[in-house]
């Protein structure tokens, strides 16, 4: 079966790769475009290692067919930096050392970014229920949530900004 | 980015977890230096950055034009003999490369350790013989997709005439239990090339126990536990110049992987060209350097980008896990708390090959008894092979499992005395200066302060002794000798192993074929099995046991005669493996 060409936005530019019939959005990502930070950490939907946002709404990437992003516009961990300063978000893991291999942190952050995004000053409850789906082996979540309530209290600077 | 001064002061949201370290400056206040640069303050990871930007080099993300896939065809067995391989249905299929069997492996047999010359070549890269676990891989298919990869796989035909397995330890070890791997006939690991099993004799166990008030006995059984990393195992390789491959990899063990895959593959290590260091997650399972060979293996035989890598299915299934482990643990207690003795049957769960149990046992048996001084300790640990999935590394192995049944065992006592369980452990901690059953002094012990800050935190009345004692105080004189007496026994024996090698007299069938092994044939210059020497005369007390002669361990000694070059005898292990530092 041919290739088929995807016309997408990733991270605000317009973009267009070939996708194999049938690749998921995490293989498209990171074989097609290039953009290696989604991660592969169970291809069935259950870890959210591969979270990315597909109009602002978080999706699995390993569970969402490369074909479906046609003309909508795809968010990841690469695009969450302005330039060389980074999100809020970013910071605040890096201090309350909520990353130790750092294999879920793109997909973590991506959930916590749209969390925030909808919903600025978040209860305890709600950031717990945000990351819900995206698994961590080495931190206990307990350091991923003080980062993303840091960042809710505002001891970040303000936490809105442009959407994903 | 943020100055560290400036980080916010954590609210501890949950309740839980107190983000500041609490320092107890009361404890060991002498020894403490108060001019720390870093202990105690907060500190970034140095790669932080590359986590939260996902710019992090995990091996998968090196891209590669033309990259080929690996999977592999398993054993639905847990065991059974192979009969017959035909591949002829899946060479055709669409985009497959390259199909790897047994023969494509250079050195088809390997045991991790014999890096450091521990243990026989017990495990087959790809199985052509027999299978003996569930998942054990037979074939592997290089195709240019995974799909595709997948798909051959479904076309090999395995023919396998399946055979009676044993996935109990305890039944392993009984007469006429299936054999699960031909290198152990016992289904035993062979410790010190004498017996099937670690042995541990301190002071005399059985004279000691008639004496004790009480003899409190408990069994414990530890599951199987998988690392479960969020990035599972795997490799990539790939062709460089000049002969070369390079090999991205998530290995937990870099050097580990380098020379497995240099014997493996027959191949100098000056031609691999390994990076690694970024693991997303290890937690012990990725030490056992399954991907990084068979990546440049495929590599090797298509002369393209090759990925070897496990599914999350297959990471639960056939990614080797802590091994499960079974205790037996018998004390002899007086009326007033005291351990006068404390006995030891423990049962190591290898699976079906050694990978690194066999070490775990022995790091086990050194840091018996637990954190207590014991006059009289005995130990009798296996590692067993059973029809399971392998087992290998996995946070503390080797100690976590015995000291969970340590001290679920002390709760026991606490209750059958009506102690209080905390008075009952400092009543029996060592203290520096103690002598340990693996006859080492004990040095900065401090679980008597540990015991003591529990009691505090939990609210739990102690006794005023419990509450004055000290690591520093009342250990070393008396209890820092060593026992006046030490019963032995000839228990486990086993026989056609050499004890400096750990190799089968006579060359080691481990490694038939033409493949060079590094376990060496053993010249017959060499020592022999140590003669038994008569048990020196009068020792007290005289145990009731049978006595048998006492089998003195030999240490290595090199053959002075022998003129052609010969490999040293190991000297690496011999300090935790039973052989007294000199």
């Amino acid at each position: 079966m041919a290739k088929k060409p995807v016309s997408f936005t990733h991270n605000g530019v317009e973009t267009a790769a070939f996708a194999d019939p049938g690749q998921n959005l995490l293989e498209f990502l990171r074989r097609g475009v290039g953009d290696l930070t989604p991660k592969y950490g169970c291809g069935q939907g259950t870890c959210g290692a591969c979270t990315v946002t597909v109009d602002g709404e978080p999706h699995l990437s390993c569970l969402t067919l490369a074909e479906s992003v046609e003309g909508r516009s795809v968010g990841t961990v690469a695009g969450l930096a302005n330039g060389a300063t980074l999100d809020p978000l970013q910071e605040a893991f890096m201090d309350h050392f909520a990353a130790q291999c750092g294999y879920c942190t793109p997909g973590m952050l991506v959930a916590a970014r749209v969390l925030l995004d909808a919903n600025p000053n978040p209860s305890l409850d709600e950031v717990i229920e945000a990351i819900s789906g995206n698994l961590c082996r080495c931190t206990g979540y307990e350091p991923i949530i003080e980062a993303i309530m840091a960042v809710a209290n505002g001891s970040y600077g303000s936490a809105g900004r442009a959407a994903l | 980015m943020n100055d560290m001064s400036n980080m916010p002061a954590s609210k501890g949201i949950l309740g839980l977890q107190n983000p500041q370290i609490e320092f107890r400056k009361d404890l060991f206040a002498d020894e403490r230096d108060e001019n720390l640069n870093e202990i105690g303050k907060p500190v970034r990871r140095q790669d932080i950055e590359g986590h939260v930007t996902g710019r992090s080099p995990f091996y998968d993300d090196h891209l590669f034009e033309g990259l080929l896939h690996m999977r592999y065809v398993r054993s639905p067995h847990h065991h059974a003999r192979i009969r017959r391989i035909d591949t002829s249905a899946a060479q055709g299929m669409p985009g497959v490369v390259r199909i790897i069997t047994s023969d494509d492996v250079p050195a088809n047999m390997n045991t991790l350790l014999s890096l450091l010359d521990f243990g026989l070549d017990d495990e087959p890269v790809l199985s052509d013989k027999k299978v003996a676990y569930v998942g054990e891989p037979v074939v592997a298919v290089v195709a240019l997709t995974e799909a595709q990869a997948r798909a051959a796989v479904k076309a090999v035909q395995v023919d396998y005439e399946v055979l009676p397995h044993v996935l109990d330890p305890e039944e392993a070890l009984k007469p006429g239990a299936p054999t699960v791997c031909d290198v152990y006939p016992g289904n035993a690991f062979v410790y010190h090339g004498k017996y099937n099993h670690q042995k541990l004799r301190y002071g005399d166990v059985e004279t000691a126990l008639k004496s004790a008030d009480h003899v409190i006995e408990t069994r414990h059984q530890m599951s199987p536990i998988e690392q479960a990393p969020m990035e599972t195992c795997g490799a990539i390789a790939a062709p460089e110049q000049n002969g070369r491959y390079v090999c991205y990899s998530g290995t937990q063990g870099l050097f580990f992987s380098l020379g497995t895959a240099a014997k493996v593959l027959n191949m100098p290590s000056s031609r691999l060209h390994f990076i690694g260091g970024t693991v997303g997650g290890g937690f012990g399972g990725k030490v056992d350097s399954i991907h990084e060979p068979l990546a440049i293996l495929g590599t090797v035989l298509t002369g393209k980008p090759c990925k070897s890598q496990w599914d999350r299915e297959e990471e639960m299934q056939v990614g080797a896990p802590r091994g499960a482990e079974r205790w037996y643990i018998t004390d002899g207690v007086m009326n007033d708390g005291r351990i006068v003795a404390r006995k030891f049957t423990g049962y190591f769960d290898a699976g079906a090959y050694t990978r690194l149990t066999s070490y775990a046992v022995i790091k086990c048996v050194g840091h018996l008894p637990g954190p207590y001084t014991i006059p009289n300790v005995s130990a009798d640990v296996y590692c067993v092979y059973t029809n399971r999935t392998p087992a290998t590394a996995m946070r503390g192995f080797g100690v976590t499992g015995v000291d969970f049944s340590i001290e679920a065992h002390m709760d026991q006592i606490a209750d059958t005395l009506g102690m209080n369980p905390i008075d009952l452990r400092i009543l029996n901690a060592y203290r520096d200066g103690d002598m340990k059953a693996h006859r080492r002094t004990a040095k900065n012990c401090a679980f008597i302060e540990c015991c003591q800050v529990v009691a505090e935190k939990a609210g739990v009345t102690i006794k005023p002794e419990s509450k004055a004692a000290s690591s520093m105080k009342d250990g070393g004189g008396e209890r820092g000798q060593l026992p006046a007496f030490t019963a032995t026994d000839e228990n486990g024996r086993v026989e056609g192993f050499e004890g400096w090698s750990y190799a089968k007299k006579g060359g080691g069938s481990a490694t038939t074929g033409s493949v060079p092994s590094t376990t060496t044939p053993t010249p017959a210059s060499l020592p022999q099995t140590p003669q038994p020497i008569p048990q020196p005369a009068s020792p007290a007390p005289v145990t009731p046991a049978p006595q048998a002669p006492t089998p003195q361990v030999q240490s290595p000694s090199p053959a002075p005669t022998a003129s052609s070059p010969k490999r040293r005898p190991p000297t690496r292990f011999s300090s935790i493996s039973g052989f007294r530092r000199r």
